[in-house]
C-alpha cells in the first residue's frame, strides 16, 4: 500500500517538473540549437530533484498536513481567541522558516548582495543576511495570519487589509534601499509555497466553517494574500535597517 | 514543560547559527573534492534542514500535546513522515543547485548571446525587440507551470462550486496561467528596458483596486489568493535564476538592482486575470439570462 502511494508521489513530482523541462527542451531543440554543457550534472541534479520532491511531499502528507490541518480545525472550533492568535502566529512563522524555496532564494539573494558589495563577502555575513531575511519573512507571515484570522472572526471585507497593505507598500518603496526592493517584492510569492499554503488554507477554511454566518467557500480564502503581501513591507523595513 | 521546550529550541537555533557559517565555508572548499566531501556536505545540509523544520514540528506537536491535550495518533507514521520531509528537502536543495538554477542561468545566457540575438556586439544600443525569444520563453515557462500546478486545480474546482457554475474551472486555470505567463514576460521586458520596477507593480495594484470595486464579491478572496498559490517551489528557483541570469547578461543591468522581481509579477497578474475572468463570466451569464427571459 505504501508502495503504490510512493509511486503516486513519484509521478506527481515528475508532473511538477515536466512543464519546465518540456519548455526548456523545446527551446533547446528548436530555437537555440546549441549543445547543453554539463549534461551529466543536469541529469543527476534532476534525479535529485525528483527524489527530493517525492520524499518531501510524501513526508508532508504523512505527518505535517494531517496533524496541522486537524489542529487548525480544532483551534478554529473551540480555541479561545488568545490561543488561536498565538497558534496562527506560530504556524505562519514556523511554516515560512521551513519553506525550501525561501531557503534557496535567500541564499541567492545573499550571494548577489555580497557580489554587489552591499554586505561583506564572507560566508558568515552571507549566512547572517540570508537568515535575517528568512526570519523577517517568517515574522511578517506570522503577523499576517494574526490579522487574517481577526478579519475572518470580525467579518471585515477581504479587501480592506489588502488595500491598506498596498498603500503601505506604495508609501515605503521610495524610501527603501534600491537593492532590497526586488527581493522584498518577491519574498511574499516565494514564501507562500508548498508548506505554508495548505496549512494556512486549512486554518482559514476551518475558521470559516466554525463561525456562524461565515461561508467557508468565500471567507476561508484571503489568508494567503496577506501572507504574500506582508513580507514586502517587512523586508523593505529590514533593508532600511541593515543596508 | 513549555519552558524546557522553548529553551531547547532556542539552544538548537543558537547552535545552528553559530556553526552554520563555518559549515558553509567547509562545504565550499570541499565542493569538488569527491565522495567524502559530498557526504560532509550532505550531513551539513541535513543539520541545517533539521534546524529549519524544527519550529513547525514543535508548533504542531507542542500545541497538540499542551493545548489540545490529545495524544498523537500513529506516532510511527508521523516520525517516518518527518524524516522523509528532512531527506526530501536535502535532496531537493542539492537538485536545485545542480539542475534548476544552472538551467535557468544557462537559458538566460544562451538567449542573450550576440549570435543568437543577431547583433554584432551586445551593448546598450540593442533594442528591446531583439530579446523577442526571451519574452516568449518567460511566458511559456509561466504558462506551462501554472497550468500544471495541482494546488491551482483544487482552487479552481472550489471556485466553480462557489459561483454555482458561472465560473468554469478550466476558464479559471487558463486565466491564471495566462496571467502568470504575461506577468513573467512583462517582468523580463522590464529587466531588458531597465524601467522602474515598482511603477509596474503599483500600476498593477491600482488595476486590482479598481477591479475589486466591480468584481463579484464572492470571488474576491479566491482571486487574491490565486496569485500566491501558483508560485510553487519548482517555479520559484527557475524564474529567479532566469531573472538573475538576464540581469547579468543584458548590458547596463545589475543583478543586485534588477535581478529579483519576476516572482512579484508572477503573483500579481493572476489576480488581475482572475478578477477579469470573473467579471466577464458574470456579464456573459447575465446577458444569457436576460435573453432567456
Amino acid at each position: 500500500m505504501l508502495n503504490s502511494r510512493f509511486i503516486k508521489y513519484l509521478l506527481g513530482s515528475c508532473r511538477d517538473l515536466a512543464p519546465i523541462f518540456a519548455v526548456v527542451l523545446i527551446f533547446q531543440l528548436l530555437i537555440i540549437k546549441q549543445p547543453l554543457p554539463n549534461l551529466a550534472d543536469l541529469i543527476s541534479g534532476s534525479l535529485f530533484l525528483i527524489i527530493g520532491l517525492t520524499l518531501f511531499v510524501q513526508g508532508l502528507e504523512l505527518s505535517l498536513f494531517p496533524l496541522g490541518e486537524d489542529i487548525a480545525y480544532d483551534f478554529a472550533r473551540k480555541g479561545s481567541l488568545l490561543w488561536l492568535l498565538l497558534f496562527a502566529f506560530c504556524l505562519g512563522f514556523s511554516a515560512a522558516v521551513a519553506e525550501p524555496a525561501l531557503v534557496a532564494a535567500a541564499q541567492k539573494a545573499a550571494d548577489i548582495a555580497s557580489q554587489g558589495n552591499s554586505i561583506d563577502a564572507t560566508e558568515t555575513a552571507k549566512a547572517d543576511y540570508a537568515l535575517g531575511l528568512r526570519v523577517t519573512v517568517a515574522l511578517s507571515i506570522g503577523i499576517a495570519l494574526i490579522i487574517g484570522v481577526l478579519r475572518i472572526i470580525r467579518g471585515w471585507p477581504v479587501y480592506y487589509p489588502v488595500f491598506i497593505g498596498y498603500l503601505c507598500v506604495a508609501v515605503m518603496t521610495p524610501f527603501a534601499p534600491k537593492e532590497i526592493i526586488g527581493i522584498a517584492y518577491d519574498a511574499g510569492g516565494i514564501a507562500t509555497s508548498s508548506i505554508t499554503v495548505p496549512l494556512v488554507t486549512a486554518l482559514g477554511v476551518g475558521l470559516a466553517t466554525a463561525i456562524k454566518g461565515r461561508n467557508p467557500m468565500t471567507d476561508g480564502f484571503g489568508l494567503v494574500v496577506f501572507a504574500a503581501l506582508m513580507p514586502i513591507i517587512f523586508v523593505m523595513a529590514y533593508g532600511m535597517a541593515v543596508l | 514543560m513549555i519552558d524546557e521546550l522553548m529553551q531547547f529550541m532556542f539552544k538548537l537555533f543558537e547552535i545552528g547559527r553559530d556553526n552554520l557559517p563555518t559549515a558553509a565555508t567547509i562545504s565550499d572548499s570541499l565542493r569538488n573534492g569527491g565522495i567524502i566531501a559530498g557526504l560532509i556536505n550532505f550531513v551539513l545540509t541535513l543539520l541545517a534542514t533539521c534546524r529549519d523544520v524544527l519550529p513547525i514540528a514543535a508548533t504542531i506537536i507542542g500545541f497538540q500535546l499542551l493545548v489540545i491535550r490529545r495524544p498523537i495518533a500513529h506516532p510511527r507514521k508521523i516520525l517516518i513522515g518527518f524524516i522523509s520531509v528532512l531527506l526530501g528537502i536535502v535532496f531537493f536543495l542539492k537538485g536545485l543547485d545542480m539542475a534548476l538554477f544552472p538551467l535557468g542561468e544557462l537559458m538566460a545566457s544562451q538567449l542573450t548571446t550576440p549570435e543568437f540575438l543577431g547583433v554584432a556586439v551586445l551593448d546598450e544600443t540593442v533594442s528591446w525587440q531583439a530579446y523577442f525569444w526571451s519574452y516568449i520563453f518567460a511566458a511559456s515557462i509561466g504558462f506551462a507551470t501554472a497550468l500544471a500546478e495541482p494546488s491551482l486545480l483544487a482552487v479552481a474546482l472550489k471556485a466553480e462550486k462557489i459561483s454555482g457554475g458561472t465560473i468554469r474551472a478550466w476558464g479559471l486555470r487558463l486565466s491564471v496561467a495566462l496571467g502568470v505567463g504575461f506577468g513573467i514576460a512583462l517582468g523580463v521586458f522590464r529587466i531588458v528596458t531597465g524601467s522602474e520596477f515598482y511603477l509596474f507593480i503599483l500600476g498593477g495594484y491600482l488595476v486590482v483596486m479598481i477591479q475589486t470595486r466591480f468584481a463579484p464579491k464572492l470571488i474576491l478572496g479566491l482571486a487574491y489568493d490565486s496569485g500566491a498559490v501558483t508560485t510553487s517551489m519548482v517555479t520559484v528557483p527557475m524564474v529567479t535564476a532566469l531573472g538573475l541570469g538576464l540581469a547579468e547578461a543584458v548590458p547596463g543591468r545589475n543583478p543586485l538592482l534588477d535581478g529579483f522581481g519576476l516572482i512579484a509579477f508572477a503573483s500579481l497578474f493572476p489576480i488581475i486575470a482572475v478578477l477579469g475572468y470573473a467579471q466577464i463570466a458574470q456579464w456573459l451569464n447575465k446577458s444569457h439570462l436576460s435573453s432567456k427571459s
